[in-house]
């Protein structure tokens, strides 16, 4: 098994470039995820949460700034730093298991995974759907399935990019549930891009709270509270309360 | 009945009208066609086809629609990447160039190369210093179709590609897939039906063209005719069996093109996979490549 990375992000700032000017998304971003680390970026829809994932991704380089993981800097994108998207994103051409199996196959290392695409397939519950294509899956399904296309290629950082967003609520019970466990037997670090507080403060270690855009960090909160969590702990209705506070909308209880 | 539904009888009236125009401007002039090459019997319209200026003309259409389809393809699949999935200084212009065949005259895009490689042209007395002949002869009849087919399949892939945003792409580049990779494992797959569509109608009119070849070839018979001039010459010749007989070839494969565009358009609704579609889909290009053009004439 291979463990989590370090994830270092040391004052990264970025921008998109418009038309005419720029549009700063992401401003002076420090913190650093210890390996096996679970946090969760929280913050209003819009503020750039996922533009840091992309950058975590490779998939852009920041206009400012150093991402490091291991010590080493981010020069692009590596299967050993996997998103989950929002939307499953899967090939509609390919049957379940031929999703799973692009990294392998994408690498040349197909033989040698056969096992690991397997073991994921069964990890997340689609070991019958194997042979079945996309747009014949539930939303949960797909999920999985995307889920399952990212472990394949054991990565030391995952990505969620609020993977349950669309989800409807009883699936999305379910599936936070599932990821904590999987997380828990994999020990990656995991970073989950959310703007729901509650599935921030049942799945990660550690909330980091972004202002809106351009993001900065305005709290960094630890959550102690010990697994498996139940969503009306007192300690986590409390530290719901001032999330929301940070948030501006703190309720008149 | 419900609200947003045309009484029956309206509706049936607009269906006959629509068959009936389609009958009396496209079917019945096809049938014609067939009708006029086999009047003076099969042995007739035979011997017409099998003249020698007429197989010169037909092989002449087969080089450059082979040549120039290839080339569209790949020039065609390149323009709508750069125009669907980058932003850069002179998109805009790109489009324009893109869609820039479709609204001018093929007349304009034959005179074009004549002015620029003929004789009396631009680069015609360096050409012919070195002996090479562009203008009445196969590198002009390409040069022209080229011209006039670039936009096909550009113009049908761009909306799906612009439709389809980067995600899937950026999914497989975080799965460790490279650049290549990546156009050929996701990009390609995703709008192969479409990009096979566009090669078809690429093809057509590749075969079909009239004006620009027109204005290129200098029509020397068994050299520089292409099918579609051949038809002209036969029939400015009152040889109307012959020209009966060529039209009814061209009309014969273009029939072909319909049956083959049906048949992907079947196959794209049943999802065939990726093991199972790509004997197909090779099927499929090579026929499209070789068989199929559209009549024009």
């Amino acid at each position: 098994m291979v463990s989590g990375a370090r994830l270092e992000v040391r004052g990264v700032s970025h921008a998109f470039a418009l038309e005419k000017r720029a549009l700063p998304v992401l401003q002076a971003i420090d913190f650093i995820a210890e390996p096996g680390d679970f946090v969760a970026l929280l913050g209003p829809s819009g503020c750039g949460k996922s533009t840091l994932l992309r950058l975590v991704a490779g998939l852009e380089p920041p206009s400012e700034g150093q991402l490091l993981v291991d010590g080493v800097p981010i020069t692009g994108t590596d299967p050993s730093r996997t998103i989950m998207f929002q939307d499953p994103t899967l090939f509609p051409w390919r049957t379940v298991r031929g999703n799973a199996q692009l990294g392998p196959e994408a690498r040349g290392s197909l033989a040698a995974n056969a096992a690991r695409i397997e073991a994921a397939l069964s990890l997340v519950g689609l070991d019958a759907f194997a042979e079945a294509y996309p747009h014949q899956l539930s939303g949960g399904m797909a999920q999985r399935a995307s889920l399952a296309r990212a472990l394949v290629n054991e990565p030391r950082i995952l990505m969620l990019d609020e993977p349950l967003g669309k989800l409807d609520s009883l699936t999305r019970l379910a599936m936070q549930r599932e990821l904590v466990s999987l997380w828990q037997r994999e020990r990656f670090t995991a970073l989950l891009v959310t703007h729901d507080v509650e599935e921030a403060l049942l799945l990660a270690d550690r909330v980091l709270v972004l202002s809106d855009r351009p993001a900065r960090i305005r709290a960094d909160i630890r959550v102690e509270t010990p697994r498996p969590r139940r969503r009306d702990d007192a300690g986590l209705v409390a530290l719901r309360e001032e999330i929301l506070a940070l948030l501006g909308l703190a309720q008149a209880a | 009945m419900n609200a947003t539904e045309d009484p029956r009888w309206f509706r049936a009236l607009l269906a006959l009208l629509a068959i009936l125009t389609g009958l009396l401007l496209l079917a019945l002039p096809l049938a014609a066609v067939f009708a006029e090459a086999l009047r003076r019997g099969w042995d007739v319209a035979r011997a017409a086809i099998l003249e020698p200026d007429t197989l010169a003309a037909i092989r002449m259409t087969l080089i450059v629609a082979a040549i120039s389809v290839p080339l569209n393809t790949v020039g065609g699949l390149a323009a709508a990447w750069c125009i669907a999935k980058h932003d850069f200084p002179g998109k805009r212009l790109l489009l324009v160039l893109v869609e820039l065949p479709l609204s001018v005259s093929p007349v304009i895009a034959g005179l074009v190369f004549v002015l620029v490689f003929g004789l009396q042209g631009w680069l015609g007395p360096w050409l012919q210093a070195r002996g090479i002949q562009v203008i009445f002869a196969l590198p002009g009849l390409v040069l022209a179709t080229l011209f006039v087919t670039f936009p096909f399949v550009a113009r049908t892939v761009l909306p799906l590609m612009q439709d389809q945003g980067r995600a899937e792409e950026e999914a497989a580049a975080t799965l460790g897939a490279s650049g290549w990779q990546i156009f050929q494992r996701v990009t390609l797959p995703n709008i192969r039906w479409a990009l096979l569509a566009g090669v078809l109608l690429c093809n057509a009119r590749a075969m079909g063209e009239f004006g620009a070849v027109s204005v290129v070839s200098g029509h020397i018979r068994g050299q520089t005719n292409t099918m579609p001039l051949h038809v002209e010459i036969l029939y400015n010749e009152y040889q109307f069996a012959g020209a009966a007989a060529v039209a009814a070839l061209l009309a014969l494969l273009g029939l072909v093109t319909l049956v083959a565009k049906s048949v992907l358009e079947r196959l794209s609704g049943r999802r065939v996979s990726g093991a199972e579609g790509a004997p197909m889909r090779m099927l499929t290009v090579v026929s499209g490549g070789l068989l199929l053009p559209f009549v024009q004439v």
